[in-house]
């Protein structure tokens, strides 16, 4: 599949479709737990949590990266991410409200292919940032 | 504790990965994403020539990893956290696909920590080839022990 987007057109400074996951809840954690086969325990079980010391359960930090993988997928297309790389800064609760966004930083080429690069980032809804990241996607 | 340097280099067993369809419908429900190029093979089809993979999916190879295929070093479950994960894609991957993935301990090393104290960090690169042996993807994951639970 060809790309979404053009190189020649694309600018630094342009910015990704924006996703929002509204209403983080219990159910994502566990519903990613089946799908993913990240059973630790820390994302579904409280009684696990609790003798931790942890409040309550909290979100596989890959669960929030897949959510913002689709700023990427949205803009180039599935299948036209060559790098994408994520940072966990914080954790993501239950009831938390998360805006998933992107901007482009720089245009290069690799192995003959033309590439967008750029930061993509999650923020929860006090305006903290949750998951912090880099990227590569193919432009046509 | 001293940390155990010599489990850098390890490699696990090679693990088999079979990139199927119901696992990337389920993976794609899981993070929200009503793209109809994980539901519908048609358009999938037309559009690139095969169903194609969410950017993240391949964390689901923990499902095919025995534990022999799991270079680790003996963290505490409880003070666990995933510090980065690092996808590179060289070829694309499709439903139908049968990856090989091997993993290896990269490095682990030792670093003062804030609010946690001192944390232990290992990172695995797991390299997946696929069935004509080509290598298609590298996942590298950062893991972190705190020295006692965090939470913010």
């Amino acid at each position: 599949m060809a790309s979404k987007i053009k190189y020649d057109a694309v600018k630094v400074g342009d910015e990704t479709p924006t996703v929002t996951i509204a209403n983080v809840a219990r159910p994502d954690f566990v519903r990613y737990a089946g799908a993913s086969g990240d059973f630790v325990p820390l994302h579904y079980d409280q009684t696990f949590v609790e003798a931790a010391g942890i409040p309550t359960v909290f979100a596989q930090g890959m669960w929030t990266a897949g959510c913002l993988s689709r700023c990427l997928t949205d803009y180039a297309g599935a299948g036209q991410v060559r790098r994408f790389k994520v940072r966990f800064a914080r954790q993501v609760w239950p009831g938390d409200t998360l805006t998933c966004r992107g901007k482009v930083t720089g245009k290069s080429e690799k192995h003959g292919e033309r590439l967008i690069e750029g930061e993509v980032e999650v923020i929860n809804q006090k305006g903290e940032a949750t998951v912090k990241g880099t990227f590569a996607v193919a432009a046509g | 504790m001293a940390i155990d340097k010599s489990i850098i280099g390890q490699t696990g067993k090679p693990f088999t990965v079979p990139i199927e369809w119901s696992k990337v419908r389920e993976f794609a429900r899981a993070i929200r994403d009503p793209n109809p190029l994980y539901f519908d093979p048609e358009l999938a089809k037309k559009e690139c020539g095969g169903i194609p993979v969410p950017p993240t999916f391949l964390q689901v190879a923990a499902f095919w990893m025995g534990e022999d295929s799991m270079p680790t070093a003996n963290f505490d479950i409880r003070r666990i956290l995933h510090g980065e994960q690092d996808f590179e894609f060289l070829k694309p991957i499709f439903v139908g696909d049968v990856l090989t993935g091997t993993s290896r301990i990269a490095d682990v090393y030792e670093k003062a920590g804030g609010r946690g104290g001192k944390m232990t960090f290992m990172v695995t690169e797991i390299e997946y080839k696929n069935q004509k042996g080509e290598t298609v993807a590298f996942a590298r994951g950062t893991l972190v022990e705190t020295a006692q639970a965090v939470s913010s």
